[in-house]
Order: C-alpha cells, then structure tokens, then sequence
C-alpha cells in the first residue's frame, strides 16, 4: 500500500468538513454555551433596560432610549438609602460570621473533643433546610420574645444563615493543610500564638477571604430571611420586592449592572494580578 | 456537600494526635472556647427558634387573645386538607427544575472542566458573575424577557409550541407569563448555578486519562461517559441535585413573580399565613410538613444513590 | 473486531511510516518510520520530553500523528478511535477506574465488546497476575505493585495485538521495580503479544527489551539489541545516556588497513576502523569511545609490564571512590581532561590513590568511534532528571 495513499485516506476523516459530523463532535460543547446563553441573558435585559425611558410605572417594555437613570441613580426615594442598609448589614454580617465561622473551623480541624458529630450536624442543618422554615421560626422567636424587628433582627438572622457557609470554606482549607507546617514551625522556636499567627492563619488565609466572600454576598442578597424579620425596615432585595407591586424605576436596573460590572472587574483584576504574582515567581 | 465532606473530619483528627490525658486543663478546653460563641448563636437562633416553632404548631387561640399550646395537632391535618396542592406542586416544580438544571447545567460543567482550556477561568467568571446582581432583578428581567408581546412569546407562537404547551396544561392562552411554565423557568434559572459549581468540581476532579483508558478499552464516548465519567461525578450530581431542590421546594418568589394564583407553591402559602393572615399555628405547621418531607426526601435520595459508596 | 480473538496467542506487528506530531510550532516528533515485529518486546527510551510518550499514543490512538500511518498486522488503522483498535495500553499511574472494583476493572474491556460470561476469562486473568484473593477490592485499597499488576491484567485480557505500557513501573520503588521488570518479562513471553514499553530508565530497557530504541528530540537515534546499542553505540547521545562513556577528541593520523591511528593529545591510540561509525580520512576528527569498565589502571611504576598493542593514556587519579563491587576512579589526563576508569575489586594495588600518576590502558578493540561534529556531552546527565 503507497504511502501517500494511506496519508490522505487518514487525514480526511481528522479535520473533516462534514458539518453534521461537526455538530456531533460539538454538541457537548454547543449545549453548554446555551446554558451559559440562559445564564446571561437576564443580565444582559437589566443592563440594556437600565437605558431605558419606561412611559408608565414598570419597566418591563421597550421605550426609549435614555441615560436618565444612570446620571440619577438615586433618584428614587429610599433607594439608595436601602442599598446602604443593605451594605452596612452585609459588612456586619460578614464580620460576625466570618469569626464565630473561623473559630468553630480551626476547633473542628485541629482538635479533638465530645459532642463533634452534633457540631457537625448543627452546621449542616441550616444549609439543607429551606429558607422560609428558619425565616419563619426565628421570626416566631423574636415575636414571643417581644423583640422588635429592624436592623438587629436582621442582623442576627443573617450571621445565623452565613456562618454555616463559613465554616464549610475555612475547614477544607485547614483540613487540607498539613499539620506538620505547624510542627515545622514550632521546631523552628515558634510559639503557639507565633505559629498561629505567623503560619496557620496565612495558610488558611484564602480560605477564610472566600467564606468572607461567601456571606457578604449571600447576605448582601437575602430576601427571604429578611422578607421576615425585617419589620419595616427596607434593605435593597426588600425594596426590589415592593417596587414589583408599586413600579420598577431604571435606577435598580442601573444598580444591578453596575453591582455586576463592578464584580466582574474585581475578578479581572485579581485574575491579572494573580497571573502575574505567578509569572514573576513561579 | 454533605455527603463528599462527611467521611473527612474523623481521619484528619487522628492524623494529630493529641493525648487528652497529657495536656493541661487549659489547653483541652481550647476547642470548646471556640465552638462556644458560634455554637451558641446557631443553638439560640437557629436551633431554638425550631422547637419553638414546633410548639407553636400545636397551638390555638388568636392574636387579641394570645397562644396557647394545646396540643392541638389538628392544624396539621387542616393544613395538610387545605393546601396539599400547594404541597404537591412545590415538590412537582422543583423535581423539574431539579431536572432542568440537572440537564442544563451538565453541559456547561464539562464544558468548563474538559472542553474551555483557556477559556476556563472567563467561563466561570461568566456563570458566578450574575450572582452579583440582586436575583430579584433578575428574576423581574423574566418578565421582560417572557412578555406578552415580546420576541420570546412571539417566536414560540410562530412556532405553535405555545398550542402544545397549553395542550399540556402547563401554558394557557398564548402568553406564557403567569403560567407553571414561567415559574419553572424562573427557578431552573435562578438555582441552575447551584447545580454548575458542584458538579464542575466533581468532574475537575476525574483524571483525564480514565477516559483514556476507557477508549483504549473498547468503549465508544457514549459509553465512556455512562460508565466511567457519569458515575465518578455522582458525588456533584448529588450534591448539586440538593442545592437546588431544598431551596426551589421553599421559594415563593418565582411564583410571586412570574405565577398567577395558580402557580401558588407552599412558600407562598407560608409567607402570607405568617405575614398577612398572622395565623402563627399554621405557618409553623406548614413549615414543620415542608421540612419533615425535604428531610424524608433527601434521606432516601442519598440513600439511593449510593454516594457513600464513592471516592 | 472479534474475529481477531482467535488468535491470541500471537502478536500483531507494528508499522509507523513517515509518523510525526507537531502541536503549535513545537514539533514533538519528527517523521519517524519504525516496525516493531510481532512478538517482540520493544522498548522506546529517552529522556522526558523526548517524543517516546507521544509516539506510543500515536500507536494507542490518543493522539492523532499530524502525518504518516500507523499500521498493525498489516491494516491501516491510523483513522480508527482508539475504542476501535486492537491495542491495550497500561497506563502511567495506571488510570484504573476508582469506582469499580477490581474485577469490573479487569471486566471492563470484554463487556464493552459485548462478551456476556466473562467470569472464567477474569479469575484466570487475575490469577495470571496473583490476585485472586483482591476481586472485590477497589483499587486505592491495593499497593503501588498490585496496582500495576491490575493495569496489565486489565490490558491483557483483551489479547490485544499489541500491549503499550507506558512507563508502568516509573511510580513503584526500585526493589519493586526489579521485580516487575522480571515479571512483566515473564508475562511476556508467556502470552507472546508484542509489547511496546516506554521508558526513561536505561537499565529497564536494557533488562526486559529485545530491541531498544534509543529517542531523542523526537527522533530515533539509534536501534538495536540492548548489548549492541551498549557496544556499538552510534552516536554521542546513546553513549553517554546508555551506561557512561569516555569521549576523547582525537585527529587521525593514519587511515589504512582494519585499524585507524589516531592522535589525541600527543599520545597514539588505535581504533579497529569497523567500530568508527564516521567516514574519517587522515585529518579528521573523530572521537573515541571507551566505556570505563573496560580500561584497567596500573602505576607508573609498572608501565613496562602493560600488555602489548594496548592503548595507553598516562594520567593522574584525582578521585576514587569505593562502591562494593568496583572502584570508580576519576584520572586527569594532560590535555584530554576526565577519564573514568572502573576498576573490579579483584586485586587492589595499594598505590592506586588520589595523587597516584597512572597508566589508563585497553584493549583498542573495545575503542568504538564516533563522528566529532556533535555534542559531546549529550545525554549525558539526562537519565537521573528524567523520573
């Protein structure tokens, strides 16, 4: 058989031209993309709406084209007060969950005690229960307790709810952690507290940023939770859900794309910025 | 999530050992001062609240007058009476949404793990980024996007799918708004990156050279994938099938928003009877049926699917 | 597909004509014509990043060649999948299928081809490989070495043409390793399939294979029996990356007759003319080849006494090491730099030490000679790298 022969017998069938062929070596590929399509598209309606001059209350049609909106984002009363509100609980939130989270993490990786499989089970718990069974009974709580609902109520329910997540994050990072760093260090005369600060923590590092991530934007977002133990308090998700029923002004759409660019930009540059770190030392 | 974490903790703890009996008083009690805190914040309002809220299920009496536990189990029965439809239709509307992501979302995980090569990260970025929009925004863009008149009402019009779909029950008219289907779009949508993550972990984590292996023997890529890839993602295909049933089952927002009456589910129900109706009792009743069932559901999905069994 | 099970007992040849691999402007294999007889236990060796891992994909059909055929008893099979071919491959790190148990990894093959009762075909198989007892283990509950042996089984059971094994013993340690070589041999002539073994481990190659070849930048250096690509090699690369070499520059003087003179650093040395593998007339350089365990040492002193006709270079021991079996020595040779010299532990001389001035002497017959336009050192320090 002559070599040509067989070169181009085998070649043809590799780069072949047969579009159906194509679309069946493709076709993972394509259904993933129009996943992602689906995935996107809302966002891409908020920010094309977001130039929108609406002629009634609702923001669902097409009318003009207008950047009103966006030279008066908080043109709308309470909005941005909300948005506030909405960034001050989420901070606090974050805070407190990422401690109380972090603690219970480190005492869960790095020692042994009674009682861990309860541990365990009380922090799975709230992340496999639906939201609106905790949101219920913790407003039953502060009910019968007389407690009034505002910005505590929310704050509380809301570290109740992250610090789950939390935990999650930070333990696989100390649990995959290997302990003999810590016993490196303190060969090398460190103390507890030395070995704690100066290795443990560093290395758990990325894993806490991510719970810490995690909970400001899970509280940042909460409606449901909120929805009850808010009283008549407004966070953003809040004000979202009322302006349903009352009118929806461009300037939430102006918020939500810019709440989205202003993300996609942070990841960018912490993924330049990441790229580079690692060419620089490999 | 449980299930690929849970064999972790005991091993881990043995790998440093710390004989209790040797270290000082001060020194065991470390690990208790820190669980104290957040523990004690997850038992008072979380677990707390749970009990509570079982109490007040089998309460009676009314708001001028107060509640009182009187073991008055029938509220269950009542509840259960009058609203099973709102029940069987959360369950039925997440199952398919569960479905839908299932099916959407496993493309678009291996796609990110096998196929984007460097496109990965921008991919990613891409499915994680719209979670920084408010959801609710989002889900109101539904409402644009599936509008009476808009294009995507108008194409399946042309098409007479919507004729079908009505045929089904599961449209009415030639809108799709306001019907089962704009709400199981809604929460496919909205609980369709809860079933990405987990499962482009799950298949991150295949050695690519299994399916390798598998071609080299004799298993086309059909096969490839129902014996080798399939199985080795169960863990995410688990895990990811959880996080979005639990939380679809108990949302009321999708139906709020993009349903009519009829596409009421029990979130629904609960929110109004504990905020409009302020009928306690049964909000606590209703959510203790929603609870036990997701629980009994998931027992014996886990069960089922045979994750303890994987790597 | 399986009309071919019948016969099993033999292996299939394998025919690589104008067979290359270019990703990008990397070329990882130039266009390379090789055939591995049926039967036969062929070995590609080289360092990491060589092209050897990629030429047995090619054969695998994990890889598609960028040119030329691959072709196997006779059929071109460069445009089947690999699930179409007639080749089984042991994988590096093994790749067994974490869910299944042993036996279904061994199974996996026969019932993908559709063969329903494969319990007698596996139980043998296992016991081929001594593990019957581990059936129903997975496989992250077995060894490093049981592990390996569960990868060739999975392979074998399929009577392939052709068993590929791509560096299968790289993560086991070295007794382990001694083993399995010795194992794998047995295997081999046991079920006489042809077997193709990539590997970066000279010794490996040279212990197990019938025919090496010997890869280096995505081309095929040299190939031939173990012993002869150790005598005989044809270039710098095989004779500094198989075994150790002494490299010495040198003219040639004279170029008449079976032997050739040549000059290096003022002293004489002979050089039988078959063994130079460069074309060399009077004035070229070439280079001559000893290997160290065939030069002897012997004092100054006792120069008198050197057998006739050897070559001798004079020197100076600079190091001396001993391991057991031999004395390596390192001697300075005015003008020619390091020579190693292994010395067999038979009958020390007590002068041989650092400082000693020596006479380095051999038989020219064991002088092979090499082209001096190349590198000198290739390959040189390339086995230890690789792993």
């Amino acid at each position: 058989m002559a070599a040509t022969d067989t070169t181009t017998a085998a070649t043809a069938p590799r780069t072949g031209g047969n579009p159906l062929r194509w679309l069946r070596r493709n076709i993972v590929t394509l259904a993933g993309l129009a996943t992602l399509g689906y995935l996107i598209l809302p966002n891409v309606v908020v920010m094309v709406f977001s130039f929108n001059k609406p002629n009634g209350r609702f923001n669902y049609q097409w009318q003009h084209f207008s950047t009103d909106a966006w030279a008066d984002p908080c043109g709308v009363a309470d909005l941005c007060g909300s948005l506030g509100l909405s960034l001050q609980i989420a901070l606090w939130a974050t805070l407190g969950a990422t401690v109380l989270g972090t603690m219970i993490s480190f005492a869960l990786a790095r020692y042994r005690f009674r009682a861990r499989a309860g541990v365990n089970t009380l922090i799975f718990l709230p992340m496999a229960m639906p939201e609106v069974v905790m949101a219920a009974s913790l407003a039953t709580l502060f009910l019968n307790m007389g407690i009034e609902f505002g910005f505590w109520t929310i704050l509380i329910a809301h570290i109740m709810f992250c610090l789950s997540f939390v935990v999650t994050a930070v333990k696989a990072r100390v649990m995959s952690m290997d302990p003999r760093l810590e016993q490196a260090a303190q060969d090398l005369y460190a103390s507890p507290l030395q070995t704690f600060l100066r290795v443990t923590l560093p290395i758990a590092a990325p894993g806490i940023a991510s719970g810490a991530l995690l909970s400001f934007a899970l509280s940042f977002d909460d409606f449901i939770i909120t929805n009850f133990n808010a009283g008549s308090t407004v966070t953003f998700p809040m004000f979202v859900w009322g302006s349903a029923q009352r009118g929806t002004p461009v300037q939430i759409n102006v918020i939500g794309t810019a709440m989205f660019l202003v993300a996609v930009l942070c990841v960018l540059v912490g993924q330049v910025a990441g790229n580079r770190r690692k060419r620089s030392n490999p | 999530m449980s299930t690929t974490e849970a064999p972790a903790p005991p091993e881990t703890a043995d790998a440093e050992p710390l004989p209790l009996r040797k270290t000082p008083t001060r020194k065991r009690l470390i690990p208790y001062w820190l669980l104290l805190p957040g523990m004690l914040w997850l038992i008072v309002f979380f677990a707390a609240p749970l009990v509570y809220q079982a109490s007040t299920s089998i309460q009676t009496g009314s708001l001028e007058e107060g509640f009182k536990v009187t073991w008055h189990f029938a509220t269950y029965w009542d509840a259960l009476g009058e609203y099973w439809p709102q029940f069987v239709r959360s369950v039925g509307y997440a199952g398919i949404a569960t479905a839908l992501c299932l099916l959407l979302g496993y493309p678009l995980a291996y796609l990110i793990a096998f196929k984007a090569g460097r496109w990965r990260n921008v991919v990613m970025i891409l499915v994680i980024a719209p979670f920084f929009t408010s959801f609710l925004i989002r889900t109101l863009a539904w409402k644009t996007i599936l509008a009476d008149g808009g294009p995507v009402v108008g194409a399946l019009n042309a098409l007479h799918l919507l004729d079908v779909t009505s045929a089904l029950g599961i449209t009415e008219g030639h809108r799709v708004l306001a019907t089962p289907l704009a709400v199981v779009c809604g929460l496919t949508y909205n609980f369709l990156p809860f079933m990405v993550l987990p499962l482009y972990t799950s298949l991150e984590r295949i050695d690519p050279r299994l399916h390798e292996a598998a071609g080299d023997l004799y298993a086309r890529p059909a096969t490839t994938f129902r014996k080798v890839t399939f199985p080795l993602s169960m863990p995410g295909v688990v895990a990811g099938t959880l996080l979005t049933f639990i939380p679809a089952a108990g949302d009321y927002i999708n139906a709020e928003l993009l349903g009519s009456t009829d596409q009421k589910m029990i979130g629904n129900v609960i929110q109004s009877q504990f905020l409009r109706v302020l009928d306690y009792p049964t909000a606590a009743a209703l959510s203790f049926i929603l609870m036990a069932a997701i629980l009994a559901m998931v027992t014996i999905y886990i069960r089922k699917s045979g994750t303890e069994d994987l790597v | 597909m399986t009309k071919n099970d019948q016969t099993q007992s033999s292996g299939g040849d394998v025919r690589l004509t104008g067979i290359s691999k270019t990703y990008g402007s990397f070329t990882a294999v130039h266009p390379l014509d090789l055939t591995v007889p049926a039967g036969s236990f062929f070995a590609l060796l080289g360092a990491s990043g060589c092209g050897k891992t990629t030429t047995l994909r090619m054969i695998a059909g994990l890889e598609d060649p960028t040119t030329g055929t691959v072709e196997l008893s006779g059929q071109d099979v460069t445009a089947l999948p690999p699930y179409k071919r007639q080749v089984n491959t042991v994988f590096q790190n093994y790749a067994l299928f974490p869910h299944l148990d042993i036996y279904e990894n061994v199974a996996f093959g026969l019932r993908r081809r559709g063969i329903k009762s494969v319990k007698k075909q596996v139980e043998e198989m296992l016991d081929l490989v001594q593990l019957g007892p581990m059936a129903r283990r997975k496989p992250q509950q077995l060894s490093g070495g049981q592990q390996q042996r569960v990868a060739v089984a999975r392979a074998l059971i399929n009577h392939p043409q052709v068993l590929l094994l791509d560096e299968p013993l790289g993560a086991l340690d070295l007794k382990l390793r001694r083993q399995m070589q010795l194992e794998l041999k047995r295997i081999q002539t046991e079920v006489g399939i042809t077997f193709v073994h990539v590997t970066h481990d000279q010794e490996e190659a040279m212990t197990m294979a019938d025919t090496v070849a010997v890869m280096n930048g995505g081309r095929v250096e040299q190939l031939g029996a173990p012993a002869d690509l150790y005598e005989n090699p044809a270039t710098t690369f095989v004779a500094n990356f198989l075994g150790t070499s002494n490299l010495i520059e040198a003219e040639v003087v004279e170029a008449a007759g079976e032997e050739l003179l040549l000059r290096a650093a003022d002293t004489k040395l002979r050089l039988p003319a078959a063994r130079c593998s460069a074309t060399a007339g009077s004035g070229d350089k070439v280079l001559a080849g000893i290997r160290p365990e065939k030069m002897a040492l012997a004092h100054t002193d006792d120069t008198g006494s050197l057998p006739d006709g050897h070559n001798q270079l004079p020197g100076r021991i600079k190091d001396a090491s001993f391991i057991g079996v031999s004395t390596q020595y390192v001697i300075e040779a005015p003008g020619l730099g390091e020579i190693s010299v292994y010395e067999q532990n038979i009958a020390r001389d007590g002068r041989l030490v650092p400082g000693a001035e020596v006479v380095v002497h051999w038989n020219p017959a064991h002088t092979f000679g090499l082209d001096a336009a190349q590198d000198i050192a290739a390959g040189a320090d390339l086995d230890e790298e690789a792993a």
